[in-house]
């Protein structure tokens, strides 16, 4: 499934014995592969995002291929924590005490506008974004996210944790409509007089 | 149908029903405030009207007016099959003495609906058994929904993680005002044949 790319692991063979070896590399190494690819992730779902969420997580785009496999209903079990949906004022409380509740490591995913920038709910009511409450470490825009903006969110968490780099991140769209015009920003399907 | 319903109510309180509108079947009456409780009673319990439903309760505010708010409630009767609107202006333009007759003697939703009115519009209903907000946390302080109620004004319930620049939390990297997505990540380059991450 996945491999050991640190530029310090070797693997090496010694002559004469085909196909034994051992491999060096670096412990933290190591433990981050182990990491990345055991998320035990937690739903924090709030808002219509979750359709979303539960999108990816059925069989036709399976997040579980990624090792995220294991959906704990309780924060001290997990890794990740999904914020999946809009926060009020009155849930980040309880959005706080979740994530407090979480045991280190512990990786902070923000799924969809809502939860990372309040989109437009820029209202007495909600949390601009779940960064205003605890610190978040991957951003998927989206209203909802496609889900494979969600999938390529989940594989920068895992490179983010690979490389021990907490810095938050956005998810990048695949194709920046602003910079491929031609492409338009809707394709519309072609009309069925045009393919005969 | 239910312009027999206005006409009814024309009849039955002369002095207390203040305007009317029919259009379309859509059938509207505005009432005194003093009257709101007995008008109410008289929809649900006169065999003509028969309003065993209430559809809708809520408040506008019209900063510009005096009364300031209107309360506003609908209601449906299932055995007639016909609608109303009842409405009534309460509170004077600086938003105090908004006060009228609580119906949840008569219809149970009542209860909730005023909670909410009172919540985000401020209106006291009397008699009301349990008055309190609904939807915005105790710590609330005024009515969201109030006209006066400063657009941007937020009260959190905890406090905001003490990081510099809060308010805008950054994501933090050259091309930050792409239209779209931001650059991701820096990545330091690896070996060649790592594409996986691009």
């Amino acid at each position: 499934m996945g491999e050991l790319k640190q530029s310090s692991t070797q693997i090496i063979e010694p002559g004469g014995a085909e196909g034994a070896g051992f491999a060096t590399t670096r412990l933290e190494a190591v433990l981050a592969w182990a990491q990345k690819y055991s998320l035990f992730m937690y739903p924090f779902v709030t808002a219509c995002c979750g359709m979303e969420f539960m999108s990816v997580s059925s069989p036709r785009y399976d997040f579980s291929r990624f090792g995220s496999e294991a959906p704990r209903f309780s924060p001290r079990q997990s890794d990740l924590l999904w914020v999946v949906g809009t926060i009020t004022q009155r849930q980040a409380p309880i959005l706080k005490r979740i994530y407090e509740q979480m045991a280190e490591p512990k990786w902070v995913l923000a799924f969809g506008t809502c939860a990372s920038c309040g989109g437009f709910y820029d209202n007495y009511a909600c949390v601009a974004g779940v960064d205003k409450v605890i610190p978040c470490d991957v951003y998927v825009p989206g209203c909802p996210p496609r889900p494979e903006a969600v999938l390529d969110g989940l594989m920068l968490l895992q490179d983010k944790i690979q490389t021990g780099n907490r810095t938050p991140a956005i998810v990048k769209p695949r194709q920046d409509p602003a910079v491929e015009q031609h492409t338009g920003l809707v394709q519309l399907r072609k009309s069925r007089t045009s393919i005969v | 149908m239910s312009k027999l319903l206005v006409d009814l109510l024309n009849k039955k309180f002369p002095t207390a029903v203040l305007e009317t509108h029919s259009l379309y079947g859509d059938e509207t009456v505005v009432v005194e405030a003093s009257a709101w409780k007995e008008v109410a009673r008289f929809l649900r319990e006169s065999p003509q009207a028969n309003m065993d439903m209430l559809t809708d309760l809520t408040a506008v505010d019209f900063p510009d007016r005096d009364p300031r708010f209107e309360i506003v409630a609908h209601f449906y009767s299932l055995a007639k099959g016909h609608r109303l609107r009842l409405k009534t202006r309460v509170g004077d333009p600086e938003g105090e003495d908004v006060e009228v007759d609580s119906i949840t003697d008569f219809w149970a939703s009542a209860n909730w609906l005023e909670r909410e009115a009172y919540d985000l519009f401020g209106v006291i209903f009397i008699g009301h058994p349990d008055l309190r907000r609904i939807l915005m946390y105790p710590e609330f302080e005024g009515h969201p929904l109030r006209k006066d109620y400063p657009a941007d004004r937020i009260q959190p319930l905890i406090a905001y993680r003490d990081v510099p620049n809060i308010e805008k939390i950054a994501p933090f990297s050259v091309d930050e005002g792409m239209s779209f997505g931001r650059q991701t990540h820096s990545h330091p380059k690896k070996d060649s044949d790592d594409s996986r991450v691009n």
